[in-house]
């Protein structure tokens, strides 16, 4: 359970992951945020305001996903390293899975990096389709990556070097 | 002997921020740091603070503790004294410390103790083996030092300090081995222990360390599942080969000084130790004292910051400065202090305040 | 080992120099602590306990335990994680409590 291992189970995730349908639509925020800490910078680095928290800095943050279009702003600004993009409309084999990350060294696009999903398990070698520096201030990378549909929603990190 | 308005002890973010605070009223205030570099915890913070704007969420921690003694540096009003150790408060008002060398003696007209907290350290065989540090001290290590502090590291400790160490030590290129933690519960923020799983280091709950063991240094330990009343279930037992032992078991407020000038203390388990008695507006039972961030109860630098806040401005309105001011302002740090504290992860917090405030207070 | 490459942080290690450790040369950076530079260097093991002689290294690495405590240039029981090296400085492993010169 996520309070014993930090591991978001199915149910956590049903009730943040978008619709089948809006996922077909095209890229969109999915926010793996359970737990009321108080902490609302998503709010604000959403310039579309797709993300709210309507009571006080403690609660969960709330997206809408018609208001979001997946541009993956948040992403990079969520101090949790929480937020991820998936784009489901990519191709008929392939979905983007946006995340962040922080470590070194930062593949290249156009390599391959071993994908891992939340338990830190191997998915397979997956390519990198975009690297994108969150700047010298904020310093966290988003990285996209080209994965089967049905690992879109499994996909969560990169192992570190080694690329291919 | 040197006269100041008021005497801040401790740069870190509490600190810092009463410096700043007293000194947006009018007062001069002298800050005494021991390290050569003021910023408190803040300077070994890679990773994005939470909290709000007003706390400065989503800046990263050391770049935080860089603007806040930027801030302080360019206040005319505000004096940084750094390698600078407070060594005792005298029943005449006198502070002495060491300052260049010398033995400094300071009469302030008052004080903010912001002396911070202390790594607590845990009973097990093996534990005075090199190589058993806490966690904070690998982060010194590797976050101010830049020197890699291990090989392979088990985490003792899944509060948001064992959590967030183990991160920035695979940032660093050390490998942790695990997370354990004895309690049922992972007691940091869950972003936190997810991030650190979905990089491959297991958080185990309900484990604790049974044994260092090593020639003259770590070279491993065993641990094991432990039940309802703390006792190793037999054949839970594992091997974790490593070179280092993080312990992240929980910090103690470092209050020698409290005791000292004759504060009256209280055990707040709540607050992770012994703590002076405050008022709402963090004075201590002695006149004039106040205190503020770790050193009156364990929390966080978001709530530090605040504090410090509040204890500068109580302060300085205390010597008449910002008559006007300072009610407003006090009582928006007070409501600021609320909305971080208000949360599932602030009901610890406020118990033991509660607790606290029930044993009475300076006004 | 020194870190090379960090994702957030970039260190500024300043002028390099070497300084004395049980009389070997080790190599120090003026921005690290004693405690650092040693670590860099591979030595963990800063002294040995009173009592019982057994190895001894660092805990808190800021000053307040007491762990680190070795002879530097001749005076006993210095707290190494917050001196900062300099060059030429003659660290020593210490055997249990130093011994204090008046």
């Amino acid at each position: 359970m996520l309070i014993n291992d930090g591991i978001p189970t199915k149910e956590d995730l049903a009730k943040v992951t978008p619709t089948e349908e809006r996922l077909a639509k095209g890229p969109v925020s999915i926010i793996e945020c359970f737990q009321k800490i108080p902490c609302n910078p998503c709010v604000k680095a959403c310039n579309r305001g797709a993300i709210t928290m309507p009571g006080t800095i403690n609660d969960i943050p709330l997206l809408d996903d018609e208001k979001c279009n997946g541009c993956g702003l948040c992403i990079s600004l969520c101090p949790g390293l929480a937020i991820f993009v998936v784009d489901k409309s990519y191709s008929d084999e392939y979905a983007l899975v946006k995340l962040p990350f922080e470590y070194v060294p930062v593949p290249e696009k156009g390599q391959y990096a071993c994908g891992l999903n939340r338990a830190g398990e191997e998915l397979g070698w997956f390519e990198v389709e975009r690297v994108t520096s969150g700047g010298k201030k904020n310093k966290t990378y988003t990285i996209t990556l080209k994965v089967p549909q049905a690992l879109a929603m499994e996909v969560r990190n990169i192992k570190v070097g080694g690329y291919k | 002997m040197k006269q100041v308005e008021i005497l801040v002890v401790g740069g870190g973010p509490a600190g810092l921020c009463a410096a700043l605070s007293a000194s947006s009223l009018g007062a001069k205030v002298l800050v005494c740091e021991r390290d050569d570099l003021p910023g408190g915890q803040l300077v070994k913070q890679t990773h994005k603070f939470f909290g709000s704007e007003k706390q400065y969420a989503g800046d990263r921690g050391y770049q935080i503790g860089q603007m806040l003694l930027e801030k302080a540096k360019s206040d005319p009003k505000v004096e940084i004294w750094t390698d600078t150790t407070v060594l005792g408060i005298y029943e005449d008002g006198v502070v002495t410390c060491e300052h260049d060398g010398k033995h400094v003696k300071i009469k302030p007209q008052r004080t903010v103790i912001a002396a911070g907290a202390a790594e607590k350290f845990l009973a097990f065989p093996g534990n005075d083996l090199p190589g058993i540090y806490g966690a904070g001290a690998v982060q010194t290590l590797m976050n101010v030092s830049g020197v890699k502090p291990a090989s392979r590291v088990l985490m003792v400790g899944a509060g948001n300090i064992g959590l967030i160490v183990s991160y920035q030590l695979k940032q660093a290129g050390v490998e942790v081995a695990a997370v354990i933690e004895a309690l049922p519960k992972i007691g940091g923020y869950l972003v936190h222990a997810s991030k650190i799983q979905r990089a491959g280091i297991p958080v185990k709950t309900c484990y604790t360390i049974l044994e260092a063991y090593g020639e003259g240094k770590v070279e491993g330990a065993r641990i094991a599942k432990i039940d309802a009343n703390w006792q190793p279930i037999p054949g839970t037992e594992e091997d974790i080969k490593c070179d280092t032992i993080c312990l992240a078991v929980g910090l103690s407020p470092l209050t020698e000084l409290c005791w000292q000038a004759g504060c009256e203390m209280a055990y707040i388990k709540e607050l992770s130790g012994h703590v002076p008695i405050t008022d709402d507006y963090l004075e201590t039972t002695v006149p004039g004292i106040y205190v503020a961030g770790d050193v009156s109860g364990i929390e966080e630098a978001s709530s530090a910051m605040v504090e410090g806040k509040l204890a500068g401005l109580s302060a300085a309105a205390s010597l008449g400065y910002g008559v006007e001011a300072a009610p407003g302002l006090q009582k928006e740090a007070m409501e600021e202090l609320d909305e971080l504290r208000a949360g599932p992860m602030g009901e610890r917090i406020r118990l033991g305040l509660e607790k606290v405030a029930a044993k009475g207070g300076a006004k | 080992m020194r870190i090379e490459e960090h994702p957030v942080l970039d260190f500024e290690r300043g002028e390099k120099f070497t300084f004395f450790y049980n009389g070997q040369e080790v190599e120090g950076y003026a921005s690290e602590t004693v405690v650092a530079a040693l670590h860099a260097a591979g030595i963990r093991q800063l002294g040995t306990s009173p009592e019982l002689h057994r190895p001894r290294g660092l805990f808190c690495a800021i000053g307040n335990c007491s762990s680190c405590f070795m002879t530097v240039d001749g005076e006993p029981n210095m707290r190494v994680c917050v001196i900062k090296c300099k060059p030429g400085m003659r660290v020593e492993e210490q055997k249990g409590k130093g011994v204090v010169r008046i």
